[in-house]
């Protein structure tokens, strides 16, 4: 993977897929340690897999440091505002239906600020990807409390510890209507290139959690170590569970983390039920 | 560029459902909106119609959501509008600013009514056109404009798309409660005498396109979503390749380009309507519904042998400076009647530039009656 490349500039050109980035935004902004990178390579990985020409693909993204990705990469991309991704991928997907539109943005864009957004698009089955990377934290504006916090963690406007209860992403997903949940770390390497693909491929709503280290902004302050630690944190205590129930699927970064695809069931997309819908309309006048 | 579809003929219809047909006619073929008391009417008749014309029309969560959706849309190639009141058109202010960042077509309608916060829903306001310029954060150049009757709902509503293609920038309609719930004759014409403009599409090689360099007239040409362009487009400050480079130098460049598109050309977008203004000794400032008292009160008071004048603004920003500039050096003085404390007046103020007297006449929830401006009108004679 890309670890052995991170300290040298000239990665970019070195790296195997590199026609899915745009060189000239590289070296990228994030820390060392962090999972983006390898977030980012599981996508470009993922969309190959799913032999989807670069064409008929569109990134849209929020704000923060995972809103970095859309313009990283050499597709149709679209920096938003923080936590509107979701309703401008619903403008491009529904003007355009052919294209398949990504939204990749982090857990604070997509559900706090953009909580509103994310369960509406949700409930309509609106045909998009969101990959949601979720670090536990606001990490582009330095380790801030967040929906995702763990109760007690620190962070930097949670001095004493959190005393909010944190969100499980996939089981809110899947409860405001999501049709495709599934959630990895980034260590799992396989089974996310896999998921995304599948993702991708699904047609209506789909979601897929990526739990990924932030040494910088989590890690530190609550006795994570480095990225590598978090990772090996990962191997130890990831259970793979498929097919549950999304309520079951726990986090806790001190004892164990479900993983898995938990959800994928058919009904019809938004733009399906619209055009049923649009038949009976011109069957009235 | 001739429109395709038109609802063609005469019609009784309100401000809000001609607003609706305007866009339709202009080719609005994308409609994302929330309910909102006086604007409803207009997501209602989008709702009935987008799907005789294989559009789309989707109800959103709220404004936030609305205005993003018509931002994607017009991304996607389509030419889209949100309709809404003062309390979405707050919401909307956040990502009204990514669309002048990003350069988007579309176009916001506003039926304005009383406010601050929920203010006087069913009640006319026209406490909104400070907020179309100074609204969102930072230093935009809004284009806005003002139509006093169903029948300019439809016109100008026409002309916000082609005006939204030719600029690549939101352009909003400042309506009021009292012009969206009137009813009168709207006249639509056939398609073929409705003229349209599109936006500049990129013509060169995708590995040759600049996304943010604008040619002779600033606007850079804008490829739809899958064209094949590789689109790369931030609400962060950008240089000509869409790169996001936070810079004072990069700021500067940016910044001036987007107000020079506008008011470098802005004679394409200022629309006066001028009665009675050549002999003039007072002149009535005026715009929207207000116009339609303040002819009244013109009129009555050249029937009282005062010279009075009026010139109505349909385009509100860019402000027309110049023609009240020119007025200034001879007239006696102003009136400029508002349903609201004191807005486009400032203006006329700075305009004038205490050549000569401007008069404020509010009122607030209610159209004047001619009979107040006339009384300023008098006082401003004397």
């Amino acid at each position: 993977m890309t670890t052995e490349m991170v300290h040298d500039p000239d990665s970019v050109h070195t790296y195997p897929r590199w026609e899915w980035l745009r060189k000239g935004r590289m070296p990228h902004i994030w820390c060392p340690g962090c999972g983006l990178g390898s977030a980012t390579s599981y996508f470009i990985e993922a969309v190959e897999k799913a032999e989807i020409p670069p064409k008929k693909l569109a990134i849209v993204s929020g704000i923060g440091c995972t809103g970095r990705i859309a313009g990283y990469l050499n597709i149709d991309s679209f920096h938003t505002t923080h936590g509107r991704a979701i309703p401008f991928a619903t403008g491009l997907s529904l003007a355009r239906p052919k294209l398949r539109v990504i939204v990749f943005s982090g857990d604070g864009d997509l559900f706090a600020i953009g909580g509103n957004h994310l369960i509406h698009a949700a409930r309509r089955n609106m045909h998009m990807t969101v990959l949601c990377v979720n670090n536990f934290n606001y990490g582009m504006t330095g380790g801030q409390l967040g929906p995702t916090t763990p109760l007690h963690a620190r962070s930097t406007t949670s001095p004493y510890g959190n005393y909010e209860h944190p969100f499980n992403l996939s089981h809110m997903a899947y409860a405001a209507g999501a049709t495709y949940v599934a959630r990895w770390t980034v260590l799992h390497a396989n089974q996310l290139i896999e998921t995304i693909a599948e993702a991708i491929n699904h047609l209506g709503f789909s979601f897929v959690e990526i739990l990924a280290p932030c040494p910088t902004g989590y890690g530190r302050p609550n006795k994570i170590g480095t990225g590598l630690d978090e990772m090996r944190f990962y191997r130890e205590n990831s259970v793979i569970r498929h097919n549950i129930d999304p309520v079951e699927a726990e986090i806790d970064l001190h004892n164990r983390i479900v993983v898995g695809k938990f959800i994928d069931i058919d009904k019809p997309t938004y733009l399906k039920a619209l055009w049923g819908g649009v038949s009976r309309a011109q069957k009235v006048i | 560029m001739k429109a395709e579809y038109a609802l063609t003929g005469r019609w009784y219809l309100n401000g809000d459902l001609a607003c609706a047909e305007g866009a339709l006619a202009a080719g609005c073929r994308f409609f994302a909106g929330y309910p909102i008391t006086p604007a409803t009417e207009i997501a209602e008749r989008m709702a009935i119609r987008m799907p005789q014309v294989d559009g789309i029309f989707i109800q959103m969560e709220d404004e936030i959501s609305s205005m993003n959706c018509i931002l994607g849309a017009s991304w996607g190639g389509k030419k889209s509008m949100t309709a809404t009141s003062g309390p979405g058109f707050s919401l909307m202010m956040e990502n009204y600013g990514l669309g002048i960042m990003m350069e988007v077509p579309t176009v916001i309608v506003n039926v304005m009514r009383g406010g601050p916060s929920t203010g006087l829903p069913t009640l006319v306001g026209q406490g909104d056109v400070m907020q179309t310029k100074w609204g969102t954060h930072g230093d935009i150049q809004a284009i806005a404009l003002s139509p006093q009757s169903p029948q300019e709902c439809f016109d100008l509503t026409v002309r916000a798309f082609n005006l939204a293609e030719r600029f690549r920038t939101p352009v909003v309609l400042l309506t009021d409660e009292s012009v969206g719930h009137m009813t009168e004759m709207v006249e639509i014409p056939p398609p073929g005498s409705i003229k349209l403009v599109d936006r500049k599409k990129p013509r060169m090689k995708p590995e040759n396109y600049l996304p943010y360099e604008g040619g002779k007239d600033l606007v850079p040409p804008m490829p739809a979503a899958g064209d094949g362009y590789r689109i790369i487009t931030t609400g962060l400050t950008h240089d000509e390749r869409g790169y996001p480079i936070v810079t004072s130098e990069t700021q500067e460049k940016l910044i001036d380009r987007l107000d020079r598109k506008i008011l470098d050309f802005k004679d394409e977008i200022i629309d006066n309507e001028e009665f009675l203004l050549k002999d003039a000794d007072v002149v009535v400032v005026t715009y929207g519904i207000s116009s339609r008292p303040s002819k009244r009160a013109v009129k009555l008071a050249r029937r009282d042998g005062i010279k009075a004048g009026m010139l109505r603004l349909r385009a509100l920003w860019p402000f027309p400076e110049e023609a009240i500039q020119e007025l200034a050096s001879h007239v006696r003085g102003f009136v400029v009647p508002e349903i609201n404390q004191g807005q486009v007046v400032l203006e006329v103020q700075r305009a004038v530039c205490g050549q000569t007297e401007v008069k404020h006449l509010g009122c607030a929830g209610r159209i004047h009656h001619p009979s107040e401006i006339l009384s300023a009108i008098e006082e401003v004679e004397k």
